[in-house]
């Protein structure tokens, strides 16, 4: 589905809670329909959005439909650039232990599993984000 | 230069509506294209006919509606986003069962795809939204 073989650097920053608003949930939307172009995607997460890759969600209480599963199928899509930023993490007294873990399998190391997940600080993103075609931030 | 509009907000509520419609006015005078815009979030509460604001308020719905018509500009809402918040074409209307549609003329009902389209055929992406 690429347009006439372009391909574009997308990236998607995520800076809300998940189930406060509909953004975390409409940006995955966004972020699988691109990949399915074939374009260079990857994922920021910043402010609030880090709780969205909070390990053991739980939205019974809530009445809302718990995607967080999803995240896991990114590598699936070949999006394996996801962007945390450490500080937003620290700041909310967090670790990346506290994240799911999110991988892609390296077909040229017999399907490996690698770790997408990579914790850089303000300066370093702002740095990625530089280097863009794209920046939606949801 | 070519430019893809991204709109995540509804009208009257928050800014973003009127600032995109401004800058898309402002682009045009300049000489620029529009590629297209494209509404998402509760973006797509910007295209329902139905809404009927106080006559002395600016109606944002038909000034997108009218500049669209005038530079055929291409007004995009994005179909799943559109559903859960109850914007309808007659198609979709008439394919969910629905007693009547609402859309406004110059909008049309499409895929995320066509924002992604946009974001590779437009030399700038510009968002407008929280």
């Amino acid at each position: 589905m690429s347009e006439e073989g372009i391909v574009k650097k997308f990236m998607y920053v995520n800076r809300k809670s998940p189930y406060g608003t509909i953004y975390a949930l409409e940006s995955l939307e966004v972020v699988l329909i691109t990949a399915a172009f074939d374009q260079d995607v990857s994922l920021t997460f910043t402010d609030d959005g880090v709780y969205q890759l909070m390990k053991d969600q739980k939205t019974d209480g809530i009445g809302m439909k718990n995607f967080s599963s999803t995240y896991s199928a990114l590598g699936d899509y070949e999006i394996k650039k996801i962007f945390i930023d450490k500080e937003s993490l620290e700041e909310r007294g967090l670790s990346v232990s506290d994240l799911q873990e999110l991988v892609w399998e390296d077909e040229d190391e017999d399907y490996a599993e690698k770790s997408s997940i990579n914790l850089v600080s303000r300066a370093e993103l702002s740095n990625i984000m530089s280097q863009q075609d794209i920046v939606m931030s949801f | 230069m070519k430019l893809g509009i991204l709109i995540n907000e509804g009208p009257y509520q928050h800014q973003a509506s009127d600032t995109a419609l401004q800058y898309v006015k402002a682009a045009i005078k300049k000489g620029h294209e529009i590629y297209r815009v494209f509404f998402y979030n509760d973006g797509v509460n910007n295209a329902t006919r139905l809404a009927t604001p106080p006559q002395d308020d600016r109606n944002i719905t038909k000034e997108w509606s009218e500049l669209a018509k005038n530079h055929n500009i291409d007004l995009v809402v994005c179909v799943a986003a559109a559903q859960r918040r109850g914007i309808l074409d007659k198609g979709e209307a008439e394919r969910n069962g629905k007693d009547s549609d609402n859309i406004e003329e110059g909008f049309r009902i499409s895929g995320l795809g066509q924002l992604v389209e946009a974001g590779i055929q437009a030399d700038r992406l510009i968002t407008f939204g929280d």
